[in-house]
């Protein structure tokens, strides 16, 4: 039973991906995560602002449990089934990243330049973490969903404006990575 | 008890989310480096498996539990939303290193600044349902 401590290799994270998948289809239901930050935003009132929010979210119970669900199973996995949460990546990315002042890589899960607790108090990495948020929240929306919604369900449906919106997320994580962190970081 | 399987089956997304390291900043960026096949590998065999089977329940009419035929709802065919919508979440998605999903596994693996970037998600969500009627769609 070690290797469920160590990294699950692709070949077993994709099919169980596609797993849960089908599991929310014989549920009756679809994966997708975004739709859920319109939910809360329902939940918190946002209806009196934008007609968007203007809907029945209680419906949408059933995802928000899938959220909890992901909470809890993010706790699972770090505190009981990790040993060393060292991401193991390429020396090549280690190398490049570490010339962009990310010292914790290839050491740690994730940057401790954005991630450690001492994040909270550094205005650069408030920043980002902030920015990348809004573009995530408001760009998974007006494309209709995000990479559970379009890259998984919505290929899997083999749905052209799926096939877009994908090429769309390649189009701007490449453009952030290549040109935009040299300015930024 | 209704709601019961479906905590479960976010406890097991959760768990893949980490354990497979897609929620992961550093395999994000890596994967827009095209240094490794770990990502491409998780979504291409999760998309195989997923043409796959959403093939064979449609081919065979399959039911969900309730005994409900299941449904697959097409995207309305639009090219400026998908594509600018994609492109701004896909910014995002590199910047903060994780997409909506990862985002609830990563508070309860315990990396509370990503709270920050859930803070952002939610008002970014809400800038759009403002401005949504301004937008190309």
């Amino acid at each position: 039973m070690d290797w469920i401590y160590e990294p699950w290799p692709w070949y077993v994270a994709g099919p169980f991906i596609a797993a849960i998948m089908f599991l929310l289809l014989f549920g009756g239901k679809n994966f997708g995560m975004s739709s859920n930050l319109r939910t809360m935003c329902s939940i918190g009132g946002a209806g009196k602002k934008a007609d968007f929010f203007a809907f029945d979210w209680k419906a949408q119970r059933w995802n928000l449990m899938v959220v909890v669900g992901a909470v809890i199973g993010g706790f699972i996995a770090a505190n009981f089934l990790s040993k060393d949460p060292a991401v193991d990546i390429n020396p090549e990315t280690v190398s490049t990243l570490e010339g962009l002042g990310f010292q914790s890589a290839g050491k740690a899960y994730l940057p401790d330049e954005l991630f450690a607790t001492g994040a909270f108090t550094d205005p650069k990495a408030l920043a980002i973490l902030l920015i990348g948020g809004l573009l995530i929240g408001f760009g998974a929306r007006y494309a209709g969903g995000c990479t559970s919604g379009h890259a998984i369900s919505g290929l899997s449906n083999l749905q052209l404006p799926s096939l877009i919106a994908v090429i769309g997320f390649f189009i701007g994580g490449l453009v952030m990575i290549h040109f935009l962190f040299p300015l930024i970081f | 008890m209704k709601y019961l399987k479906f905590v479960l089956i976010g406890i097991a997304f959760g768990i893949v989310m980490f354990k497979s390291e897609a929620a992961s900043w550093f395999r994000i960026y890596e994967m827009f480096q095209f240094q490794s096949f770990h990502m491409y590998g998780i979504i291409g065999s999760a998309l195989f498996l997923g043409v796959l089977g959403t093939y064979l329940i449609k081919k065979y009419k399959l039911k969900s539990i309730d005994g409900e035929p299941i449904k697959f709802t097409p995207k309305d065919k639009s090219f400026s939303r998908y594509m600018f919508g994609g492109i701004l979440f896909g910014l995002g998605w590199a910047l903060a290193g994780s997409c909506p999903g990862p985002i609830y596994t990563l508070v309860g693996a315990g990396y509370l600044p990503i709270l920050v970037t859930l803070a952002g998600a939610l008002i970014g969500t809400f800038i759009y349902g403002l401005l949504r009627h301004k937008l190309p769609h």
